[in-house]
């Protein structure tokens, strides 16, 4: 009961206000915000299994197979979840969810005139293994225009939501695509005060993970907070 | 130490990917305690409502036990309940949970606390969640709570769910104001 969990770092975490991304700006606190003290109900957090997921929750390419496979690139995506101290995280879930190859959504507010693909529904969950690894196949997801300033685009990105193993660890965070030319002109990806925080958010190439004839492989890791501030109890 | 992943927006399409089934829905009908509803607006700055936001509530059973290891007492906690929670906002900014309303803690033996839901909010324009708490007007230990009692009284009210009974169910009712007046208290989350 008396272990202290890390909390959100602010020197890598962006604001809530961040007046180039124009939504921020009536849906920022304005007060400060208040440091709880770490109770069971911090210490503790919602625990996910095999039983939560479906069997092709980790292939994109064929969980929303209608006719035929779905259009694109074909990549694998894989990395591992570490805490801060760098140990793994085991059996954190991971939902994904992402645009199509030609940049659209299966949403009701995604406007976008691109195609939809009738194979790609474009979601799926995985759990981290006991080193805390995890990996998925997808298609690459394409840019789309968006409405926060005139000719605005999204980078290509992969939405990640995780719950690590207490309640502080939880993450909702975007994958980014390594020499992508929109980054430069994102609100969202530079609403990260420091370059190295944004370089994080940027898979890397990785020639090992890809599969000769099949698919490219892509490598991101991901740090969770609500890490033991003292890794060795005494 | 490593540095920490930084937080992008949960944006305006998760809702394929992460409200998937009843997961508003906490407890069965055998579950422990006191069965209630949760229902509240999550508004903005201007006081209009945010219809793409998605809340996440984390709490103990009836009796104050958590479904986690680090509980001591998490072999007894209720098999007909599960502490996490998830809702989305409609589209007048309205979210709705069936619960039950959560037992006390243990934290400290000389100090009583009072019961509590942690809650998240995470919408587009939000680069990184919030987190504020539900905390219930019908409970005597609001008075000498330590979380509580260090909050500006002026702001206090806005963690504090209002009690509306029925003839069939007891609601709680909770609005989450993310700027301006009466804005919520968030906490470091």
């Amino acid at each position: 009961m008396s272990q202290t969990l890390t909390t959100i770092d602010w020197s890598v975490q962006p604001p809530y206000l961040h007046p180039a991304y124009t939504s921020t700006v009536k849906r920022s606190p304005q007060r400060p915000l208040i440091p709880l003290p770490q109770t069971l109900a911090e210490l503790s957090g919602p625990v996910f299994g095999y039983d939560d997921l479906a069997p092709l929750d980790d292939d994109l390419t064929k969980n929303a197979v209608a006719d035929g496979e779905p259009l694109g690139e074909r990549i694998i995506v894989t990395g591992r979840v570490l805490d801060e101290n760098n140990r793994p995280v085991p059996h954190a879930l991971i939902e994904i969810w992402q645009a199509n190859a030609c940049g659209r959504y299966i949403h009701k507010n995604d406007q976008h005139p691109a195609p939809l693909d009738p194979n790609f529904a474009g979601t799926g969950r995985v759990l981290t293994d006991a080193n805390g690894g995890y990996r998925f196949t997808t298609i690459k997801p394409g840019a789309y225009p968006w409405r926060n300033h005139p000719n605005a685009w999204r980078p290509a990105h992969i939405h990640f939501s995780l719950f690590g193993t207490n309640f502080l660890s939880r993450l909702v965070t975007q994958m980014y695509f390594p020499g992508d030319p929109l980054l430069s002109y994102d609100p969202i990806y530079n609403g990260i005060p420091d370059e190295e925080g944004r370089r994080r958010l940027i898979s890397q190439y990785d020639h090992e993970v890809t599969q000769p004839e099949w698919a490219l492989g892509y490598r991101f890791d991901i740090v969770l907070s609500g890490s033991a501030m003292t890794p060795f109890e005494t | 130490m490593l540095k920490q992943t930084p937080s992008q927006t949960v944006g305006p399409f998760f809702h394929n990917a992460l409200i998937r089934g009843d997961q508003n829905i906490l407890a069965t009908e055998q579950a422990r305690g006191e069965r209630i509803t949760i229902r509240g607006r999550v508004l903005d700055g201007d006081g209009a409502p945010i219809p793409d936001a998605m809340i996440e509530i984390w709490q103990p059973d009836a009796r104050g036990i958590f479904q986690h290891r680090t509980d001591p007492r998490h072999a007894e906690a209720d098999p007909h309940f599960r502490g996490f929670g998830r809702a989305e906002t409609v589209n007048n900014g309205e979210f709705c949970f069936v619960t039950v309303k959560p037992g006390q803690i243990a934290v400290d033996e000389n100090q009583a606390v009072a019961p509590f839901i942690n809650v998240r909010i995470f919408a587009r324009g939000m680069l990184i969640h919030s987190l504020t708490r539900l905390y219930f007007a019908d409970e005597a230990a609001n008075a000498t709570d330590p979380v509580l009692s260090a909050i500006d009284p002026a702001r206090r009210g806005t963690l504090i769910a209002r009690r509306v009974e029925s003839a069939d169910s007891t609601t709680y009712q909770f609005d989450i104001v993310l700027q301006g007046d009466g804005e919520t208290v968030f906490f470091t989350p």
